[in-house]
């Protein structure tokens, strides 16, 4: 949730949307490196400081909203949600120690590609390399674009809602199998 | 200009002072003594345990009345079946962290010391090899079944049921866990009064104002028996 | 210099490339303690995670386990009972002293001086765990921690003793410093070794001790103001000039534990009677939102950045952890520096292996 107001982003960049449930700027395609290192530099924001880079994966999903219609009847309405893959940065600034403005990138999952911020923040070096390790985003302009968490022959992307783990553990025959079997099996829910 | 080095040598006056006053004050010492004794007959695997393991707890200087490890099932004064306190509604299952207690149902009531039929747990395995000893059981449980020990020397080099307590190695009675515990025992047994109290304080209230309300309803009856006869007449 | 260390920082690879005994390059690897916490997190509820956050920088779990607790209570609306927030501030600072004074035991150790400073730092340590394990229960994994207070009160006597401790630590820190601060061997081994300057470190993010060593003038627990940080008076050190080197690093982390002092002493003497537990919901389901809470834990700033759908499960939870993020200039501060400043720089920036990999 942005405690900033985005008013003065829209005037420069017209294209980026407000995302309101989520309290957050959506940096529009190709312009997200520009408008990174504006709201570095422009006296109103002087965002410094970046001080957290993830990653959020949407599946495909359906949304039901109610919709209030012109007669006053309201109506539970079923869209589909297409899928998508976020990546959130939370901007501080540190010399006018105000609040977080939240910037998100969008792009899709089949082929997720975003610009890399770390010319304008150093801090998202790392943790952009985290969320290609752990989510596959492809970030461009990255500087060293590599494993950070994971093996580096490891195949997959971990956190990705779809992720099955591969079936290849060590077995043993330890009395904490039968509790994942009928943990697996669906009778112990949390 | 100081000397060259008189900085090590302050450093050195303090490491002296705290080296002979190591001998002298207890408080400059910077190793305990892990002091226990080592039983011989250390449990070989699961269902030897030692019912109550008061001793255990006493030799060690580590531990003390407020320090938690694997839980225990709390039975009262009696026979560890008759009065135990779980009825196996599975919410400690459900809770765990790390998916580490397993238990079955018993298929049918059985009766218990106060002669309620309860449900029991026919199996209430806890893997004490996952388990972290967070307490989230202990929070989550609605009957104070459940609460934690302070028993850590649990090795065995049976390396796989070994580490696996059954139902009759958690079972302790109450008065154990007034002498490991006694703060926490005492607080949770006088909550328990508290709420039984108050359980029953409402059903007598309940109870008086039901009676209350059947003797106005009486009342009330009576007296419109005694007018209705005009209407009937009239009705019909 | 692989993932053993002498210094036990954790399993940590560094791979270097000397020329003679100079740094060419280093490349920081690490992964070895990655648990996946973030996705376990999203297949458990909200309570559940809360043993799993003390195992992230397993040194200080009060404050982990704050900064999920204040994440959490910022999706759903709950009162905070008065005493509740005061042992909060006083369970936070006993464990910044706890971080402070091991991490400077730990430093020394890098530089050679085996175990005499890290032992002493142990010894108050000792008595600062005691503390925990009376009032949660557990030294070090505490669990202490709930959505709207704290899980329960401390037992009788509990702050009286606190108290004691608070009171006897200024003369431990006094002959700590005499031991340390004037040792020429450090002075000459520290200063001017891994020089950090002020633009980089906040442009890469750094934050906690190491900012303020390099001369920028941000706590968190002065910007935010969270919990009831706004009634204590107490003051931020931090560097004057744009050194930053390993041995301001040391200086600033000394002069807080004076004011974490300060603070536990007004926190003790303003904290009153009361519930510790406020009212919160059985289940805990909040709304969908999204919200990111942070706190001054000591090594920097531990946020949690948690995505709620209206399901008892978060959506997405995410950890921003300071130590892997002060790592992004250990590369800039080795290069051109020798193999043993290498270890020396590393053990100054404070790093704890299960929060760099969670």
């Amino acid at each position: 949730m942005s405690e900033l107001s985005h008013e003065p982003v829209l005037q420069p960049f017209p294209d980026a949307e407000w995302d309101e449930a989520a309290g957050a700027i959506i940096a529009p395609l190709g312009q997200a490196l520009a408008l990174a290192e504006w709201l570095r530099d422009d006296d109103a924001f002087l965002l410094d400081y970046c001080s957290n880079v993830t990653g959020v994966d949407y599946l495909e999903r359906e949304v039901k909203e109610k919709v209030t219609k012109e007669d006053g009847a309201v109506e539970t309405v079923t869209r589909t949600e297409p899928s998508r893959m976020d990546v959130v940065y939370h901007l501080y600034s540190m010399q006018k120690q105000t609040g977080p403005l939240v910037l998100k990138q969008r792009t899709n999952r089949e082929k997720p590609e975003v610009e890399s911020l770390t010319p304008v923040w150093r801090s998202c070096e790392l943790q952009e390399r985290e969320v290609f390790d752990l989510f596959g985003v492809n970030f461009m302009g990255h500087p060293d674009q590599r494993r950070i968490l994971m093996w580096d022959e490891f195949e997959g992307h971990p956190m990705r809602k779809d992720y099955t783990e591969p079936f290849d553990y060590e077995w043993e025959p330890t009395p904490h199998d039968e509790i994942l079997d009928k943990h697996q099996r669906g009778k112990v829910i949390v | 200009m100081s000397l060259l080095g008189s900085g090590i040598f302050k450093g050195m006056a303090v490491t002296l002072r705290n080296f002979v006053g190591s001998f002298f004050y207890r408080d400059r010492l910077t190793t305990n003594d892990y002091s226990w004794r080592p039983s011989d007959n250390l449990p070989q695997r699961a269902g030897e345990y030692p019912k109550e393991e008061g001793e255990q707890l006493r030799d060690t200087t580590t531990v003390t009345n407020y320090s938690r490890n694997f839980p225990m099932l709390l039975h009262d004064s009696g026979e560890p079946m008759d009065t135990i306190r779980c009825v196996a509604c599975q919410i400690c299952e459900r809770e765990c962290p790390p998916q580490c207690i397993y238990i079955e149902k018993s298929t049918e009531k059985k009766e218990n010391a106060g002669g309620k039929p309860q449900f029991y747990p026919a199996t209430f395995d806890i893997d004490v090899s996952v388990c972290m000893s967070c307490q989230i059981c202990v929070e989550v449980c609605p009957f104070d079944a459940i609460v934690m020990n302070s028993q850590f020397e649990l090795s065995t080099p049976d390396r796989f049921g070994g580490l696996l307590l059954r139902r009759d190695d958690l079972l302790k009675s109450n008065g154990y866990y007034h002498k490991i515990h006694p703060e926490e025992a005492a607080a949770r047994d006088k909550r328990i009064a508290e709420e039984k109290a108050a359980k029953e304080a409402k059903k007598k209230a309940a109870a008086e104002a039901a009676k209350k309300m059947a003797e106005e309803k009486a009342k009330a009856d009576a007296e419109a028996n005694e007018g209705t006869p005009d209407m009937q007449e009239d009705a019909e | 210099m692989g993932p053993h260390h002498p210094s036990t920082h954790g399993v940590f690879r560094m791979d270097v490339k000397l020329d003679g005994e100079t740094v060419v390059d280093l490349q920081p690897v690490f992964g070895y303690l990655h648990r996946n916490h973030e996705k376990l997190a999203e297949d458990m509820s909200y309570l559940a995670s809360m043993p799993f956050t003390d195992r992230l920088d397993y040194f200080n779990s009060m404050s982990n386990n704050w900064a999920y607790a204040l994440a959490a209570e910022k999706l759903v609306e709950i009162e905070i009972p008065e005493r509740a927030e005061y042992l909060r501030v006083i369970m936070a600072e006993l464990t910044r002293l706890v971080n402070h004074v091991s991490l400077v035991g730990f430093f020394i150790n890098d530089l050679g001086a085996l175990g005499t400073p890290l032992l002493y730092a142990f010894r108050e340590r000792e008595k600062i765990l005691d503390l925990f394990e009376q009032a949660s229960g557990a030294r070090m994994m505490c669990n202490y921690f709930r959505f709207g207070g704290l899980r329960n009160d401390v037992p009788e006597g509990w702050l009286d003793r606190a108290r004691e401790v608070v009171d006897r630590f200024p003369d431990f820190l006094d002959e700590y410093e005499k031991l340390l601060c004037e040792n020429e061997i450090i002075l000459s081994r520290t200063q001017g070794v891994g020089c950090l300057s002020r633009d980089l470190a906040i442009s890469a993010g750094i934050t906690g001790p190491m900012l303020r060593a390099s001369g920028v003038n941000y706590d968190i627990r002065k910007v935010d103001k969270y919990g009831i940080y706004d009634r204590f008076q107490f003051r931020v050190p931090y560097s004057d000039g744009d050194v930053g080197d390993c041995y301001d690093r040391f200086r600033v982390r000394m002069l807080e534990m004076r004011e974490s002092i300060g603070i536990l002493k007004q926190a003790l003497d303003g904290i009153g009677d009361g519930p510790v537990l406020g009212d919160a919901p059985k289940v805990f389901k909040p709304k969908p939102a999204e919200v990111y809470g942070r706190v001054e834990a000591p090594k920097g700033e531990l946020g949690f950045y948690l995505i709620a759908d209206g399901t008892p499960k978060p959506y997405r939870y995410r950890v921003r952890p300071p130590s892997l993020i002060n790592l992004t200039v250990l590369r800039d501060m080795c290069l051109g520096q020798k193999v043993a400043d290498a270890v020396i720089i590393l053990g100054s920036i404070d790093i704890v292996l299960g929060e760099v990999d969670r």
